[in-house]
């Protein structure tokens, strides 16, 4: 058979490869220590980087936590040999059988697991294989990990647990091996949630997940795991959960998203300031999605006057909804046009039907035009 | 632990009433009062059931199923059908021309001799890596690559992964990837079975590592307590991706489980096709006769990697692979059984060979140049009808494709109908 190029993942069309719109990415730093102009990264002393891509960045940032804490366990299905996304590679030899290790292939068990490791006041790192496949552990996170602190009176917690987990879209993963199931934790009072966008946005967050004493999912888009790479500062550093991060600033529209979806709502920016070259826009990386930074997202409105919400979850009850909700409330007499939300649609994620599906640039321009127009 | 009881060097008698059953209603298999405190760790082994030995040699020509020299070699036949089948989707995969695969190589033995065993009546749940059992009960090289290719004719509608087969026509039921989810599943379609009167088990296969979810546990003491008809087929090929039987579990492999849900248990040898046939066919009159379930351990072994996305020597040598593969394989055994009888040799095998791989290309070549679904695909079957809200949806995604015709090309989908 003779070699043909990919075929599978979209068919025919004008679009650029998601790959490619990660390559020339400005999000990425390639600028060895410019890193650290950024207000987060400037408190870090060693201005030292290294040039990683997005699961070398874990694997970096669990290797740290497992240096800098003793009672640190990292386990999961697959993990041993380095983990089906290579982010424990090299971890069970550095740090032994009895703190890096397999666990039998039981979702429910290895979070409550994990949580029992954690209410004894270690720390537990525990891995989901997919997004997909957190359900089975569904009642651990949500009856007992999230309510653990809750119900004891703050007698008991397991804040010491975090769930890391890749998740959202990869072009050819159907319905189990593309979901982004953020919206279901964002309803969990006592959880957190994080996504981050980037190598250096992952080690730190990873890192401030994993001390935070609250339990923390951590959803890691595994298109990135690769396709992602970045200078990012040796050092041990967390960034802040809970605070979105303003990518790009702008006066007349708000764009809000979060993980992969970025780099596609990036372009998508790109495109807008070309088409209307008298308008400019405002990026926000949520990063957290419980607890989430309406502040900034709410500030950024009442000076653009629109908002845009791009995620790849299905429309009714994602976490755009929530977005969309506050900042009516908050920002109704500054909107110029009603929020607008370009998500996945209603219906399970799609294998051969993935690109009309998700939220993809041409999609994310007609709603911008939408709200122009209003 | 019912013998007579004596402590100490005064051989004294333990009272008698200690000796009486237990009558605790938790005590429902007959327990004895003792008062010897001992733990129990050593368990019976249970042995491996096996009809043919490494030579083809039938070990007991009692346990011959005297299966007839037209079904021996349709077994084989699908056997190297199944191999042809993956050798080119796992390249087609290397080449990019679909997106993922999972080979099955090693298990042949498992597919062929339980769906020799089973009718089309009977109703499959697979976990995944048992497309021998549907290719034994019918499913079409045509109805495998279209799935494959996510195609038009896919009867899945493009909307799974590769290797997510699923026939009605076969009883077959659609592969879902969260795995053990259909072990309950199997036990309920089982309960319904009997209610219905049919003449018919459910038969679940799923993998040792599958073993370990909750469901399983689940599925094992619902269809005891329901004493429902369904034969749960464990293929214990040593491996879930790269973690291996030792840190998946500590007992004695999958079967002795069965003792736990107090059910009828046999572990089989795997790559012994007979023995698979045989203890699968008898557990099916079982199930059907006392309404019951049974599980059935087959051991195995994962000859390829575990899928198209996985290198397996990152996690274990390839020696041992190799190993298994000249020292055990289950179709060379098997071929060795029809040689014996006179019924298949080298010329046979060469023009199997040679036609079975044709036969693959040319379904292959058709299910390639075959469009995708209709984009209203996209919108069917998440309810019997489409709601509201969909429709909505579906007139919003008509009209971008109306206005985006070079970003969202639907060139190489039917068109709506
Ligand atoms: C609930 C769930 N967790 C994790 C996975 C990822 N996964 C896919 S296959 C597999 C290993 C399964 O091993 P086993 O059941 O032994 O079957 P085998 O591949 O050996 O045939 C894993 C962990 C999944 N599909 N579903
Ligand atoms: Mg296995």
């Amino acid at each position: 058979m003779p070699l043909r190029s990919r075929g599978y993942a979209a068919a025919s069309s004008d679009e650029p490869q998601f790959i490619n719109l990660v390559q020339k990415s400005s999000f990425l730093n390639r600028d060895g220590d410019a890193i650290f102009q950024d207000p987060e990264f400037s408190r870090i002393s060693s201005k030292e980087t290294k040039n990683v891509n997005y699961y070398t960045a874990v694997n970096d940032a669990l290797a740290t936590a497992l240096e800098t804490d003793e009672s640190a366990i990292l386990f999961g299905e697959d993990v041993a040999f380095g983990g089906v996304f290579r982010c424990s590679m090299g971890l069970e030899s550095r740090f032994g059988k009895d703190r890096v290790f397999n666990t039998p292939l039981s979702e429910q068990g290895l979070v409550g697991f994990g949580i029992g490791v954690a209410a004894q006041g270690a720390t537990a790192i525990a891995e989901i294989q997919f997004a997909d496949y957190v359900f089975p552990a569904f009642d651990q996170i949500v009856n007992e990990a999230a309510k653990y602190r809750y119900r004891s009176g703050n007698q008991f917690h397991c804040g010491g647990l975090t769930i890391r987990m890749p998740g959202m879209a990869v072009g050819h993963g159907g319905h189990y091996h593309s979901q982004s199931p953020e919206a279901f934790f964002a309803h969990v009072p006592g959880l957190k949630f994080v996504v981050p966008r980037s190598p250096a946005q992952a080690k730190g967050l990873l890192l401030a997940a994993i001390r935070d004493p609250n339990p923390v999912i951590v959803m890691e888009p595994k298109i990135l795991y690769r396709a992602a790479t970045e200078d990012v500062p040796v050092a041990d550093y967390t960034l802040p959960l809970g605070k979105a991060a303003v990518l790009q600033e702008g006066r007349d529209m708000t764009i809000v998203g979060w993980g992969s979806q970025l780099y596609t709502l990036e372009e998508a920016v790109r495109r807008a300031e070309a088409k209307w070259p008298d308008r400019s826009f405002e990026l926000i990386d949520l990063r957290s999605i419980l607890p989430w930074d309406a502040d900034t997202v709410i500030r950024s409105v009442n000076k653009t006057g629109r908002l845009l919400i791009a995620h790849e979850a299905p429309l009714t009850s994602g976490f755009g909804a929530e977005i969309a909700a506050t900042v009516s409330e908050a920002c109704l007499l500054k909107l110029e046009a009603p929020v607008a939300r370009v998500t996945g649609f209603d219906t399970p994620f799609p294998l051969i039907h993935e690109k009309f599906y998700v939220p993809s640039i041409v999609r994310c321009l007609d709603k911008m035009e939408a709200l122009f127009n209003y | 632990m019912a013998a007579p009881q004596r402590r100490g060097g005064g051989g004294v008698r333990v009272r008698p009433w200690l000796r009486h059953a237990v009558l605790f209603p938790g005590a429902t298999c007959g327990s004895f009062y003792t008062s010897d405190l001992r733990f129990v760790k050593e368990y019976p082994t249970l042995p491996t059931y096996r009809v043919l030995d490494l030579e083809g040699q039938v070990i007991n020509p009692a346990e011959d199923p005297g299966l007839s020299q037209e079904r021996c070699v349709a077994i084989y036949r699908n056997m190297l059908c199944l191999n042809a089948l993956d050798v080119i989707m796992y390249e087609a995969q290397r080449q990019g021309r679909i997106s993922f695969y999972m080979t099955n190589y090693g298990e042949e033995a498992t597919h062929m001799g339980s769906a020799e065993a089973l009718t089309l009546d009977d109703v499959i749940f697979g976990q995944y890596r048992e497309a021998g059992v549907l290719l034994h009960r019918g499913f079409t090289l045509d109805e495998f690559m279209n799935q494959c290719y996510s195609n038009a004719r896919d009867e899945g509608k493009g909307r799974q992964m590769p290797i997510h087969y699923g026939s009605k026509r076969l009883n077959f039921h659609t592969i879902s990837s969260p795995l053990a989810t259909q072990i309950p599943q199997a036990a309920g379609a089982a309960y319904a079975l009997k209610r219905s009167g049919k003449a018919a088990v459910a038969v679940c296969y799923f993998g040792e590592g599958a073993a370990s979810e909750g469901d399983f546990h689940a599925a094992l003491n619902i269809a005891a307590t329901t004493e429902s008809p369904v034969l749960f087929f464990c293929r214990n090929n040593g491996y879930a991706i790269s973690t291996p039987v030792r840190d998946q579990y500590r007992g004695d492999g999958i079967a002795s489980r069965g003792h736990g849900y107090g059910m009828h248990t046999i572990r089989v040898d795997g790559n012994d096709v007979l023995a698979v046939y045989r203890a699968v066919q008898a557990a099916r009159a079982l199930a059907l006769r006392d309404a019951q379930p049974v599980l059935i351990e087959a051991l195995t072994y994962r000859v390829g990697h575990h899928s198209t996305s996985d290198d397996s020597s990152a996690y274990r040598d390839k020696k041992e692979v190799a190993d298994w593969q000249r020292q055990d394989s289950p179709n060379v055994r098997f071929r060795k059984y029809l040689e014996r009888k006179g019924w298949w040799d080298d010329a046979a095998e060469a023009h199997a060979k040679k036609t079975l791989r044709a036969q693959v290309l040319q379904a292959f070549a058709r299910a390639e140049k075959v469009k995708k679904p209709a984009l209203q695909h996209l919108f069917t079957d998440v309810y019997d009808t489409l709601p509201p809200h969909l429709q909505a949806q579906q007139a919003e995604l008509q009209r971008l494709l109306e206005k985006y015709p070079n970003e969202l090309n639907t060139a190489d989908f039917e068109t709506s109908v």
